[in-house]
């Protein structure tokens, strides 16, 4: 981050996200709030290279949004269909900047704001996939285009899927409210799949434009460095956290340079880790089982297995036996076959071969997984059925979706 | 306060018996419903409704005025049916959602959806 208007974008899309989640309240129409923040995010994008950033970036864009949103309300007020919707608004008062600076909030109010949003993007009326476009707009304030391409879309296509789901969140009623602490249970893993699916699932292409690309990963630790603020001592979010920053920390060794290829576990330089990260990350894990009253959730079970693996000195000094027991642990919470499959590899470690591909092939539904194949194929291998390993291998870089995790199975394939 | 129609939606080998000249007796636990959403002031209204075997379904074609086409059955063909509807009044979609999860068809192999209404223009 040395580029200076990058830096500047950042600061808009972080402090614009808070300014959202303010308006969305005070007006109660997100839709309305959005259009609103995205013009003062022009205007600030126009005038601060020019005049300086302000001393207060958020209390500049809070002005400007605001006054943006009555500019929006006047001209919709003149089409006669809209004018009960601006008939119910607050009345338009001079707009000096000293009387909407009296909106701003102290720092505990703009916190619930933003946990109010997080909950309505959350939400378990809409659909998964809205939610997570959704949090990426909201609470992340990228751009549509950038969302799209995560999600390989065209860009009308996401733009259609936010203004459904706007729409769901108006015409339903969905509240914008954090849950009262007895419901949180059932909302909580809502919010944390979001997040997590932001980390895991939402790639930028490798052809991506460098400048304009999106980290995700930073993206999602960020969010969950937010709830984590938000709501201090849920075990959930902490082990969500832990397991994202433990991830994040094998960065440096997770592809070669150059050339940017997946670099496997097994084979990662492990001194190339961010230790400081890894020890945080253990920190924050040993909160979160000081402070769970029962059975682990999924994301500290995770956590406890990226642990294993960031805290051992190589793969063969890995606590296989632990990570099996940490699997079947995972397995009663989320049932999934991607689990079932890291079960059976840590199995083959812990055990061998022969249990490995037993429990692979005890596996349904994963016939068009390239992994699963790669796996098979590590197993027969090792058990010296090689024509068998070599067949499996073929279909693996068959069913591989990117290019180089073809190329990194074509190499295993030459070994 | 947002009006929301609850539409149960029910198993339609249990929906009805086979002879829909019996009269039908409401199943376990929507009397009970109805006294809870009612003494809440919630209930602004709800039917049972004939079975899909009895509905009939309207179409016009050629716009407004067009020819009336009329055809016996229900709209959408499926494995559950629309029995029935509440009309609940509700703040938001969590409130009617609390409604909701206590009529009985979302427990016993059925559904209930929730649809905002639009209010008629008066």
């Amino acid at each position: 981050m040395t580029d200076p208007s990058q830096e500047l974008a950042e600061t808009i899309r972080v402090a614009g996200a808070s300014v959202l989640a303010t308006l969305t309240r005070t007006f109660g129409s997100l839709q309305l709030a959005e259009d609103a923040v995205q013009e003062a995010a022009l205007a600030a994008l126009r005038t601060w290279p020019v005049n300086g950033v302000p001393n207060d970036p958020r209390a500049w864009l809070l002005v400007t949004a605001r006054n943006k949103a009555y500019d929006i309300l006047r001209r919709e007020a003149v089409r006669p269909a809209k004018e009960a919707f601006a008939s119910d608004q607050p009345k338009l008062g001079p707009d000096t900047a000293q009387e909407a600076l009296s909106m701003l909030e102290p720092d505990s109010a703009v916190r619930d704001d933003m946990l109010r949003l997080i909950f309505t993007c959350c939400h378990p009326a809409l659909a998964p996939e809205a939610r997570v476009a959704l949090s990426l707009r909201t609470l992340a304030g990228l751009d549509v285009e950038a969302i799209a391409r995560a999600f390989g879309v065209p860009e009308q296509t996401m733009a259609k899927r936010l203004v459904r789901a706007r729409q769901k969140i108006a015409t339903a009623r969905i509240p914008y409210k954090v849950p009262a602490d007895a419901e949180l249970p059932e909302r909580l893993p809502a919010v944390l799949s979001v997040v997590y699916l932001i980390a895991t699932e939402a790639h930028s292409p490798s052809s991506g434009d460098v400048v304009t690309r999106i980290d995700y990963e930073r993206e999602a630790i960020r969010l969950a460095r937010l709830l984590c603020e938000l709501m201090p001592g849920e075990p959930e979010i902490l082990g969500l956290l832990a397991l994202l920053l433990f991830s994040f920390a094998r960065r440096p060794a997770r592809t070669s340079s150059p050339g940017g290829e997946p670099v496997l576990l097994r084979d990662q330089d492990r001194s190339k880790w961010d230790h400081a990260m890894i020890t945080e990350a253990s920190s924050l894990l040993g909160e979160a089982v000081r402070r769970s009253s029962s059975v682990a959730g999924p994301y500290q079970l995770q956590a406890h297995l990226s642990a294993c693996h960031s805290t051992a000195p190589s793969w063969a000094g890995t606590d296989w036996a632990r990570i099996v027991a940490l699997y079947e642990l995972l397995v009663k919470v989320t049932a999934g076959a991607a689990v079932l499959l890291n079960r059976a590899i840590a199995l083959g470690e812990a055990e061998g071969a022969g249990a490995m591909l037993t429990a692979l092939d005890g596996i349904a539904g994963l016939e068009r997984s390239h992994l699963w194949h790669a796996a098979r194929a590590d197993a027969l291998g090792r058990l010296g059925r090689g024509e068998e390993a070599a067949a499996a291998l073929r279909t693996a870089i068959d069913l591989a979706p990117t290019a180089p995790e073809r190329r990194l199975l074509a190499r295993r394939m030459a070994q | 306060m947002a009006l929301y129609a609850a539409l149960v939606y029910l198993p339609g080998s249990e929906y009805w018996t086979d002879r829909p000249e019996e009269v039908h007796q409401p199943s376990d636990g929507y009397e009970e419903f109805y006294a809870k959403v009612s003494a809440a002031g919630a209930y602004k209204g709800g039917e049972a409704l004939s079975p899909p075997e009895m509905a009939t379904t309207i179409t016009v074609s050629g716009g407004q005025g067009g020819d009336v086409i009329v055809t016996d059955g229900p709209y959408a063909e499926a494995k559950e049916v629309l029995g029935g509807y509440f009309l609940l009044e509700a703040a938001d979609l969590d409130e009617a959602t609390k409604w909701a999860s206590q009529i009985p068809a979302a427990w016993s192999g059925g559904k209930v959806e929730l649809r905002p209404v639009i209010p008629m223009q008066k």
